[in-house]
């Protein structure tokens, strides 16, 4: 429609002088370009604001479909760029309103960018996370409503008492187990960070999720690191384990607000 | 452990896990909670959206169209 357009913000990379991937294309399709300054490039592409102004943001934010295909742009200009060298990926939908916004970023926050990819060099993330299976007996949803305490109702309240009693049980025992996978795992890493637990409605399974964790991992200990995961799954229990990521969940500017 | 994991997680290990197969939870995990926030006036506009309002709406919406 006009000229409404802005400057969307992928990563931040050490500036080697190599070029943009050949055809590397990020959001909404559009392509890749380089923005270099104080050492730094910053891998950006012109959007427009009709989809990625604030407003209608807030409302396309909320499409799943918009939302998925906005991610995977995002995640593949952060992977092409991550492989090249290390980078610091930004958050989803980081938009300036032009190319001398990011300009001035890179100069007055060229130290904390430094400081961020010397962090993540050599390194890359992994996701683990660790399920656990509520007791199924415990796990009959109760029921609503319900008529006055008679003799079946009585006994169905004590039913329900006991079953809350070993749900919590099976919940503590699987807590501890998080507690323990993530301290091993934490020990390998150079950093850890655990995300919250994911709704079972999106990740779409119905087992508790005790653990979500993300680890920094210098890359010769990669191999420790998945040496690691297998024998604690060895040990029971179901762990997933994803990755390797661009250090999405280590990415941070010193005085920047904490995640 | 399914054979569909071990693959999984051996692909994963040499690096070599098709972006396709990420899962986007997994991946808004990361988008919405990691990533540099970079604060301040030149910032247009930014995700400031929770996972939760996210999946709730999104949700029902997709609720809705099936």
């Amino acid at each position: 429609m006009t000229a409404d357009a802005g400057t969307y913000l992928y990563a931040v990379a050490g500036d080697s002088g190599t070029p943009v991937p050949e055809g590397l294309t990020g959001v909404a399709g559009t392509p890749v370009r380089a923005v270099r300054a104080s050492g730094l490039v910053a891998y950006v592409s012109t959007v427009s604001l009709d989809e990625f102004g604030e407003e209608p943001l807030s409302r396309s934010m909320e499409d799943l479909d918009w939302l998925d295909a906005t991610a995977r742009a995002h995640h593949h200009v952060v992977e092409a760029v991550a492989a090249e060298s290390p980078a610091v990926p930004v958050r989803l939908v980081t938009v300036y309103s032009g190319d001398e916004q990011v300009l001035a970023l890179l100069e007055e926050r060229g130290d904390d960018f430094g400081e961020a990819l010397s962090r993540v060099a050599g390194r890359r993330e992994w996701g683990v996370k660790v399920y656990a299976e509520p007791d199924d007996q415990a796990a009959e949803p109760a029921e609503q409503g319900g008529g006055a305490a008679t003799g079946p109702g009585a006994a169905y309240l004590k039913r329900r008492q006991a079953g809350l009693r070993s749900r919590e049980e099976a919940w503590r025992r699987a807590a501890a187990r998080a507690e323990r996978v993530h301290d091993v795992l934490a020990s390998i890493a150079v950093a850890s960070r655990r995300h919250r637990a994911q709704d079972p409605q999106l990740s779409g399974r119905k087992e508790w999720m005790v653990l979500n964790g993300a680890y920094l991992v210098d890359d010769d200990r990669a191999e420790e690191f998945a040496r690691a995961v297998d024998d604690l799954r060895a040990q029971g229990g179901e762990l997933e384990l994803t990755g390797p990521w661009a250090p999405y969940s280590f990415a941070t500017l010193d005085e920047g607000v904490a995640p | 452990m399914s054979f569909e994991q071990s693959r999984g997680d051996l692909l994963a290990r040499e690096g070599r896990l098709p972006s396709e197969r990420v899962a986007l939870v997994d991946l808004l995990d990361r988008l919405l909670a990691g990533g540099v926030v970079v604060s301040g006036d030149l910032v247009l506009s930014i995700a400031d959206i929770d996972l939760v309002r996210i999946s709730i709406h999104a949700l029902i919406t997709s609720i809705r169209d099936d």
